[in-house]
């Protein structure tokens, strides 16, 4: 396939093969099954834990390959080409440990990101409750230390990796007279007492990774298990998705680049009066625009990941803008591949209704497009004083 | 524990061609693989050092571009890798294969389990894991799909049947061949990927392993190959068309005309 050249060096190439053989050889043949059974795809995830996946995002001091962003959105890319609900199981661990990786101290994190790196153990993250969720500020689950221990109170929402994982990186309130600089985040293991996770729910896409409740009822945990200092909570949580983003960015341009595979393949060999449908100008300028929509989303997730892996003073803008672009333009590109499939297109034996229900996710998690969009807003009200 | 699994390069299985002009396999253009049994071979190998500690080193005896196979077999977890390759080597038979990897195996010090793949996709012998237990004066259990316990120099293993399996003990040091029930491989790792980039794989001749030269290659191979051939296709095939009943109707009227009919 002759792509845009990013110029990878040897190391990201190899990334990027290794993350495209599992996905052909594995990913791809299952994603229909675990579609359908919405079971969560542990031998796959496995997989990639035992060929290092798990330590691409870890910083090697802590037993991982590195930790930047550039080469998780490789990976993310090719895996969420395969299917992105599969990706999301593999992702949620990233986005756990992020919190770790960027607040926690030396302790906590030769504690915990080894074995978070070999994939011994699964990470989510908790910040959604049902009235907190884009309004960060509405957080009701509270810690108050009581002695050597920290007692958590309250209910996280449509907690991705919820009864999967084996640690949760969770925010609570811990002064509420103090607003946003209030919150802090702290470090739950999912045998800790008081802690349990509802049933899984049901989703329209991504059905396969695993979506819980998590309820803490006078959850106790030592006192050591806060990240960073007390009242930080908020800016782990916004430097966590700072990193984060660009691999919810990648998925979109993977699911977009599997989406135009699939319709250009389709559309060279379906034939309506007498000629294949690539052939109408209609068709073809439909798959023209998915293909510059498509380049143009990677180029700028690319982009930005090596912005951030520059380590930057500010981040937030280039990872907004990406996670936006990448995930509307999959959005398009996935809803256009079920028009030019047509009647096919909307039959679940092909795989681009998949797409096009996975898809919608990507605009919503991880903070919402609008939301990305005040972000980007409030960067250039910042920058043009 | 030292374990040395012995893997072959062959031609990708979904892609062989025979050369209608010498009757030989014809290797240009065809992808080269790692014999897939061999890959279950190795798997169990780096199974059983993650599970029991120890090293595991991969083998081969093939023509220098033989090592790419060996450095797939690093990025998949082996530790060490060498190849055995001589022009002396060439036209060998499964008796002088035998003799020469006996020899590496050797050379290379004392081991104490070797894991050979049942058979090569090519050569569909299944000889060399028996016939390199003899050399080495090992006992072995060909076929195995399960090894379920190692304990006091004592392996227990189960041994693939036609009509179930045996459940078979070994004393180490042994030789066993597997089938691919065995495990599923994994993938290359992306720390195996940088070793398998900087590692050198080493190279022996026949001398470097203090071979006797009468019993290698053709020389010491009493097997000659006369001809190779693809089967002849015997049979004729037909579509019948039409409605099912239509179908059923005159297959039946075939069936009935034909040897098979009443």
């Amino acid at each position: 396939m002759d792509r845009v050249d990013h110029f990878l060096t040897e190391d990201q190439q190899m990334i990027v093969d290794l993350a495209r053989q599992i996905t052909d050889e594995m990913v791809i043949p299952n994603r229909a099954r675990y579609d359908e059974t919405e079971e969560y795809p542990l031998d796959i995830v496995e997989a990639l834990a035992k060929s290092d996946f798990f330590a691409l995002f870890v910083p090697e001091e802590y037993g991982g390959l590195g930790g930047s962003c550039y080469d998780l959105v490789l990976a993310l890319e090719q895996i969420g080409r395969g299917c992105v609900g599969i990706a999301t199981a593999y992702a949620a661990s990233a986005l756990g440990a992020y919190p770790i990786i960027v607040g926690g101290s030396h302790e906590l994190k030769s504690k915990y990101l080894p074995d978070i790196a070999s994939g011994k153990k699964r990470a989510a993250f908790a910040l959604t409750e049902s009235n907190a969720g884009s309004d960060a500020g509405g957080i009701q689950t509270t810690a108050v230390l009581d002695g050597d221990e920290w007692v958590i109170n309250g209910t996280k929402q449509w907690i991705t990796n919820g009864g999967q994982a084996h640690l949760y990186t969770v925010i609570a309130i811990t002064d509420p007279s103090r607003g946003a600089r209030g919150a802090s985040m702290f470090v739950v293991e999912a045998d800790d007492p008081g802690f349990s996770c509802g049933p899984k729910e049901k989703k329209m896409g991504i059905r396969c990774s695993a979506t819980t409740e998590l309820i803490f009822r006078d959850c106790r945990i030592p006192k050591d298990r806060i990240i960073g200092r007390q009242g930080t909570g908020f800016i782990t949580v916004m430097k966590t998705l700072d990193r984060s983003r660009p691999g919810i960015a990648s998925l979109g341009v993977g699911l977009a680049q599997a989406a135009l595979d699939e319709s250009v393949t389709y559309a060279k060999g379906r034939y309506q009066f007498g000629k294949p449908i690539i052939s109408f100008q209609a068709v073809q300028h439909m798959l023209a625009d998915m293909a510059i929509e498509t380049e143009a989303a990677r180029a700028l997730v690319y982009v930005s990941a090596r912005h951030i892996d520059a380590h930057p003073k500010d981040m937030s803008k280039a990872s907004a803008m990406c996670k936006v672009k990448a995930t509307d333009v999959a959005m398009k590109v996935a809803v256009d591949a079920v028009q030019v499939f047509a009647g096919y297109g909307f039959m679940r034996e092909y795989p681009v209704e998949k797409m096009m229900r996975d898809a919608k996710i990507l605009q919503i998690y991880e903070g919402t497009n609008q939301i990305q969009r005040n972000v980007v807003g409030q960067e250039l009200n910042k920058e043009y004083t | 524990m030292r374990i040395v699994v012995c893997i072959k390069q062959v031609p990708d299985a979904k892609d062989v061609r025979l050369d209608p002009v010498t009757n030989t396999l014809s290797r240009e253009g065809v992808k080269s693989v790692i014999n897939p049994y061999d890959r279950h071979a190795m798997e169990e190998g780096v199974r059983l050092k993650e599970q029991y500690g120890g090293t595991v080193t991969v083998i081969s005896m093939g023509p220098p571009q033989a090592k790419a196979i060996l450095s797939e077999a690093i990025s998949c977890g082996v530790d060490d890798a060498f190849l055995v390759s001589d022009r002396a080597f060439a036209g060998s038979d499964t008796l002088a294969t035998t003799y020469t990897l006996a020899q590496a195996i050797k050379k290379s010090g004392a081991v104490d389990l070797v894991l050979c793949g049942k058979q090569a996709t090519d050569g569909d012998t299944a000889q060399v894991g028996p016939g390199l237990a003899a050399r080495l004066d090992m006992p072995y259990v060909t076929c195995v799909k399960k090894i379920n316990a190692i304990k006091d120099q004592v392996m227990r293993v189960e041994r693939m049947m036609d009509d179930g399996y045996d459940e078979v003990e070994i004393e180490l040091p042994a030789l066993l061949t597997v089938v691919k029930e065995i495990n599923v491989p994994r993938f290359p790792s992306l720390r195996g990927l940088r070793k398998a980039k900087t590692f050198d794989i080493p190279s022996y001749s026949a001398a470097d392993i203090d071979a006797d030269p009468a019993q290698l290659g053709l020389g010491g191979s009493p097997t000659w190959v006369v001809k190779v051939f693809p089967p002849e296709c015997k049979g004729e095939r037909s579509m019948i068309e039409g409605s099912l009943e239509e179908i059923a109707d005159k297959l039946a009227g075939i069936l009935s005309d034909s040897a098979y009919g009443a």
